[in-house]
């Protein structure tokens, strides 16, 4: 019996490594990529670990101050724009939820609909006549349309379930509404903060559309950096691979450490930006 | 005397937190500040699209009022014709694969699978990472001569394949990158549903003998139709506007082969710079995402429907 049970799990655990065989194969063949010199890159058949690695590929990358600078905006515009999404989000969340306000919600829900390049004309060209394009700005911006939404998505599903007879209690002795907010549904809402932050967080790193549209030389965030090489050196693989890897790797980490969390907020809400 | 005081007071405290104390006014400071960033930056840029759509107009050039004349156009744009149509295959094709192996993923997560939590991590990571950093390993892959694709194929010997540098394989050589990242978003919704379903339908027709293939039939698929339908949906909306991938890897090519409504759009306002005209590509293709969301929630309701009635 107690065989059959281990046979049975050991199987399960062979179907559970098939399943995420996909996703492990491309991440693996793309650390491989990232460490080879080009001579292996360029071998066949191809050659999964090589006899020599090309660390080069990865220091070559931070050694180019432009990496530094991109690195920079694309810290600088994910950390404002999911900032300002939950100083903004959170309360209109608290607020929408309280009120009953199912229309609005009717507002986020189209607004995750409709084409990230959708808003790209009409931003592009107020941007222009503001005089904005070279800086940051623009693009901080353009991530609202995806840090926004899922925020207050999010907060409106943790806000309808955080009960509401505290409140109530608070109210009647006397408390004004910011405070019952601040002191009583703030904290019991931690977990959808943290929830709304990270995936505000993921996608707005990854974001590349508005990049491409609104980036100058100086104001590429890394996905559009990214991209930009590969149409220049078409060439060397090792290098863009590990550039690849570097940006994409924070993503991952955050991924696999706050797994729970992600998977929460993507089944609550299913959201997703651009 | 305790159930006198508990009469006279119950209605009271009832009518205090209906009326006085949550008056829904009080909670309009919060919303607010939401409210004047959505209608710049989200509610704006709908209106002005519309009104931008009814001018010809190219940036550093003159505007002109012109009505529809950019929407009859499209009519005979036989570009934007074609690219509607490679819109609805890739759609059609990146909506029932991710499907299909979802589904069958999540059946297998919902079992007693060890490791669960860490497989289930992995499992999610493609759609977590940058899309433009995957697109550019597919890429790679998908090299005719080098690429590691073709290597595997030769392995279990199938002959190479051109995948995105042939105008015929290139719509479902994409797919498959799509499938690849969107899978996990399928699982996690239906894993959603599975775990919702009660036990007790199972033990009955344990008893009554059913097969591993009824017991799916007539006892999970019913229960987890409204979650595939809400997949559905979605699936739906995120391929129709899918452009990261479709963009760093072909740019709509070879030639215009994969071009989709999103890739001519963006060739038509950024490359051309005929704001006018794209404005009105912009508004049909948002008219499409939402006819088909609305008539997928229609179904939805249907599916609903049955269940009531079954």
């Amino acid at each position: 019996m107690n065989l059959r049970k281990a046979t049975n799990s050991l199987g399960l655990l062979f179907v559970g490594l098939v399943l995420v065989s996909p996703a492990i194969l491309f991440f693996l063949w793309m650390a491989s990529l990232s460490l080879k010199f080009e001579v292996d890159n360029a071998a066949y058949p191809p050659i999964l670990i090589p006899e020599r690695f090309a660390w080069k590929n990865y220091t070559g990358v931070f050694e180019s101050n432009r990496f530094g600078l991109f690195f920079l905006n694309s810290l600088i515009v994910t950390g404002a724009a999911t900032g300002l999404a939950l100083l903004i989000g959170v309360p209109a969340g608290y607020g929408i939820a309280r009120m009953k306000a199912t229309k609005a919600a009717v507002v986020v829900l189209i607004a995750r609909m409709t084409p990230g390049l959708s808003y790209l004309i009409p931003l592009f060209l107020l941007f222009q006549w503001l005089g904005l394009m070279g800086t940051l700005v623009p693009q901080i911006i353009a991530h609202l349309v995806i840090t926004v939404p899922i925020v207050i998505w999010i907060m409106i599903g943790y806000f309808e379930t955080t009960p509401l007879e505290l409140e109530e209690a608070a109210v009647i002795d006397g408390a004004n509404r910011w405070h019952v907010f601040r002191h009583i549904a703030l904290p019991i809402a931690k977990p959808g903060v943290t929830v709304a932050f990270i995936l505000a967080v993921i996608f707005s790193w990854n974001n590349f559309v508005f990049g491409i549209v609104l980036a100058g030389r100086e104001t590429r965030t890394l996905p559009v950096a990214v991209y930009n090489m590969l149409s220049f050196e078409q060439l060397s693989w090792g290098p863009l691979a590990a550039s690849a890897l570097i940006v994409t790797l924070p993503v991952l980490v955050l991924t696999i450490v706050a797994q729970r969390q992600i998977v929460a907020g993507l089944t609550a809400g299913a959201v997703k930006g651009g | 005397m305790a159930t006198m005081a508990e009469r006279q007071t119950a209605p009271l405290t009832v009518t205090v937190s209906v009326t006085d104390a949550r008056p829904k006014s009080a909670y309009w400071p919060f919303v607010v500040p939401a409210v004047a960033v959505v209608g710049s930056v989200i509610v704006f840029p709908w209106v002005f699209t519309v009104w931008m759509s009814m001018h010809e107009w190219t940036v550093g050039g003159a505007r002109r009022f012109t009505g529809l004349s950019n929407y009859m156009r499209l009519g005979s744009d036989e570009r934007f014709l074609t690219s509607v149509g490679h819109t609805l295959v890739y759609t059609l094709l990146a909506v029932v694969l991710p499907l299909i192996f979802g589904t069958l993923a999540a059946l297998i997560f919902n079992s007693r699978l060890p490791f669960r939590g860490i497989l289930r991590g992995v499992f999610v990571m493609p759609m977590m990472a940058t899309p433009v950093a995957v697109a550019l390993v597919w890429t790679m892959m998908f090299h005719p001569q080098l690429g590691v694709l073709n290597y595997l194929l030769s392995l279990v010997g199938i002959g190479p394949q051109a995948w995105v540098f042939s105008p015929s394989t290139v719509i479902p050589s994409l797919v498959l990158v799509e499938t690849w990242q969107w899978t996990p978003l399928v699982m996690l919704i239906v894993l959603g549903g599975l775990a919702a379903i009660p036990t007790e339908p199972y033990e009955s027709a344990a008893i009554d003998g059913a097969t591993v293939f009824q017991r799916f039939r007539y006892i999970t698929l019913p229960m987890i139709a409204p979650f595939l339908m809400v997949a559905v949906i979605i699936r739906t909306i995120d391929a129709l506007k899918s452009f990261d991938i479709i963009y760093a890897i072909t740019q709509g090519g070879p030639g215009t082969a994969s071009e989709t409504i999103n890739l001519y759009l963006y060739s038509v306002a950024f490359a051309y710079y005929d704001v006018g005209y794209g404005s009105a590509i912009a508004v049909v293709f948002f008219a499409i995402v939402i006819a088909l969301s609305l008539l997928m929630l229609h179904l939805r309701q249907r599916t609903k429907w049955i269940d009531v009635q079954g």
